[in-house]
């Protein structure tokens, strides 16, 4: 059997959105606790860069989406056409789900087609594709309370493989009532990472490896209810410790048999 | 890439429960579709059903995974001793050693269109609604996962119709880079509302049993399957008739939500990029097993992409005359046609098909082909531009 390959990454830019946290230079400040956390519903920008008519077809995925693969890749300084991606989120577009589930139990069950081809799981990567020009292999994963974990894995694995830049882009958002009950997510959360086989300016250099031992959680009792209630939030202590600009060991939420540990070390 | 073996495969689809009877029908070239009599669908299309799907029954400690795609995949788990070849490969490797990997489109979404009615009349879900075990994409993924009792890395894929083939290149990746060993990948995707009224709506279903590279062809039969491999490291003595995963390609088409690039741009970028992972040359692959979806689109981008690579000599059909569209589990699906096309030496004719459109160049099989069958392309292409090409090929 072949040497097992570490699985390793340099982080070279971060994009985050979520309730009370509207970029990366903001969130890292309420996570280094240089600022307060103020609570106030995730604002979604309309995605400038897609055309005007797909623009208007867009739902709360797509924006959360493009607006913090956006961030990450300016951050980052990198051509987001030239980059694979993966994309995880533990569920599609929640509204969407709902009004085409609303039509189908009625008696004329004609369907949008805007709304039929936005019930896609993939819908966010095929207007990521669209608004950066990205020709690159698209992945699109879920994996429910486990899809940061699975969608980190499945992006450091293609780093290590294919030696080439992969940009992760976790994101939920919230389910109306009736599913809300079933599946309460309370608001809208994405992080986008960029990751990298080789440094250029990297933030912070990431080893991955299985482990049994608890996810760590969040100290500050709200980020913490964020970090357990959205599954793109179990990024968090990862984040805290970008944040923080401490090196060190963080331990990720995946599945009940395994969780991610994290060896982080600051580059700069 | 390092080649894979698929040491156990099987599949279940409207021609068939597991491989004997799935090869019969190619070999017989006997289709599966028939006029839509789904649930209280009301559309003037072809389906291409399961039979028996509502029968499986699956584990007690399982039933809050109840729902149709579920027991699809209950019921391809158990085709051609699959679950105990799984089991078999656990012992070796170890259960946390095996990933799972599961392509689909719209999981148990079924379920959620089912408890809506209740919903609307009553104003609460059925008390059995089940989120994470029958709506969430990922409930087909858990099931197989605990089905199996498997605990390494799982997920599921979904890019809509390519979402089962990219799942071979993900497993792949992951046992290269040493964290598991062996992989469960597949594809199951079941009938439902959403996709049946939602295709529909976009005028891509046809009226008749659907008709791949047809002047005539209108449109798609939506078909339910659950298909899956076991795929392996090498083993030092590999068996000559053994069949490999060679390599895979996967691209975007950053052009259209549900339109294929019409120039085949991303389908090309797929299939060559699935021959230099293989490091193979056009001329080593003996037949293509097409997306052929049978919409006008779909099969003259991808007649042109082909046509690109290999020129217009090489045999190629759709067998979704014969399966339906069968969406999310489609690149697992062809995935083990293909595998049976090696192992029994056979290019299966694609059904339905009456005139091939003079205006495609490919060389589409109308009838079976009996030779030797050494090494084949499959392709899948999603929505959202989501492109995926597989070469599988035999050992020597």
């Amino acid at each position: 059997m072949p040497a097992p390959t570490a699985l390793q990454a340099y982080i070279e830019g971060v994009g985050l959105l979520g309730p009370g946290l509207t970029d990366w230079p903001s969130a890292a400040a309420v996570l280094s606790s240089a600022a307060p956390y103020v609570a106030s519903a995730t604002a979604l920008p309309a995605p400038q860069a897609l055309p005007p008519a797909e623009r208007r077809r867009t739902g709360a995925v797509v924006k959360l989406a493009l607006a913090i693969g956006f961030e990450a890749t300016t951050h980052a300084a990198v051509d987001p056409s030239t980059l694979t991606t993966v994309f995880t989120s533990s569920g599609g577009d929640g509204f969407n789900c709902h009004e085409l589930c609303i039509v189908l139990a009625g008696s004329d069950r004609q369907l949008s087609p805007t709304r039929f081809h936005n019930s896609v799981h993939n819908v966010a990567a095929g207007y990521w594709s669209i608004a950066a020009n990205a020709t690159n292999a698209a992945n699109v994963l879920c994996a429910h309370d486990a899809s940061f974990g699975a969608g980190l894995i499945e992006a450091l694995t293609q780093v290590a493989v294919e030696r080439t830049p992969v940009l992760l882009l976790a994101y939920d958002t919230h389910y109306p009532e009736p599913l809300r009950a079933q599946r309460p997510i309370p608001d809208a959360f994405g992080v986008a990472l960029v990751l990298a086989p080789d440094a250029r300016a990297p933030l912070a250099h990431l080893t991955a490896t299985l482990t049994d031992g608890g996810a760590d959680h969040m100290s500050e009792p709200t980020l913490e209810k964020l970090r357990a209630s959205i599954p793109a939030a179990r990024s968090l202590p990862l984040l805290s410790c970008l944040a923080q600009r401490k090196s060190g060991r963080v331990v990720l939420d995946y599945f009940a048999h395994a969780r991610i540990a994290l060896q982080v070390e600051l580059c700069s | 890439m390092s080649p894979l073996q698929l040491t156990h495969f099987t599949a279940v689809s409207a021609v068939g429960h597991g491989v004997a009877e799935t090869l019969d029908a190619l070999e017989r070239q006997r289709g599966g579709l028939a006029p839509c009599a789904f649930e209280s669908v009301d559309l003037p299309t072809h389906i291409g059903e399961v039979r028996g799907v509502d029968k499986a029954a699956l584990p007690d400690e399982l039933s809050g995974y109840n729902c149709r795609n579920n027991r699809l995949a209950q019921l391809g788990l158990l085709q051609d001793g699959f679950a105990h070849a799984v089991a078999k490969s656990a012992t070796r490797w170890g259960s946390d050693r095996i990933g799972v990997f599961i392509g689909t489109s719209t999981s148990g979404i079924l379920e959620t269109e089912l408890a809506y009615r209740e919903w609307a009349a009553t104003g609460a879900l059925p008390q059995s609604f089940n989120y994470a075990g029958a709506h969430n994409s990922f409930s087909v993924g858990d099931f197989v996962r605990h089905a199996l009792r498997l605990e390494g890395p799982a997920t599921v894929v979904c890019t809509a119709c390519s979402s089962s083939a990219k799942v071979f290149a993900s497993a792949q990746r992951m046992i290269s880079v040493g964290l598991i060993d062996a992989a469960v990948v597949g594809g199951v995707d079941s009938l439902c509302l959403t996709t049946l009224y939602g295709f529909h709506s976009l005028q891509l279903t046809s009226r008749y049993a659907c008709r791949p590279f047809d002047i005539a062809r209108d449109g798609i039969s939506i078909g339910e399957a659950a298909a899956f491999a076991l795929l392996e490291r090498l083993p030092e003595q590999l068996d000559n008739n053994a069949i490999l995963l060679l390599g895979a390609g996967e691209s975007s088409d950053a052009y259209h939500m549900s339109s294929p690039h019409p120039e085949g741009r991303g389908a090309r970028a797929s299939i060559e990029q699935a021959l230099a992972a293989a490091s193979l040359e056009p001329t080593d692959i003996d037949y293509i097993n097409l997306h052929g979806t049978a919409t006008v689109s779909n099969d003259s981008a991808e007649d042109l992409a082909v046509s690109a690579v290999f020129g217009t000599q090489v045999p190629c059909s759709s067998t979704k005359g014969a399966t339906g569209h069968t969406l999310g589990a489609a690149g697992a699906l062809e995935a083990v046609i293909c595998a049976l096309a090696i192992r029994h030496g056979l290019m299966p004719g694609g059904l339905n098909t009456r005139t091939v459109d003079p205006k495609l160049h490919v060389h589409y099989l109308r009838e079976n082909r009996r030779s030797n069958v050494n090494r084949v392309l499959s392709n899948s292409f999603g929505f959202g531009g989501a492109n995926c090409s597989l070469i599988f090929g035999r050992a020597a």
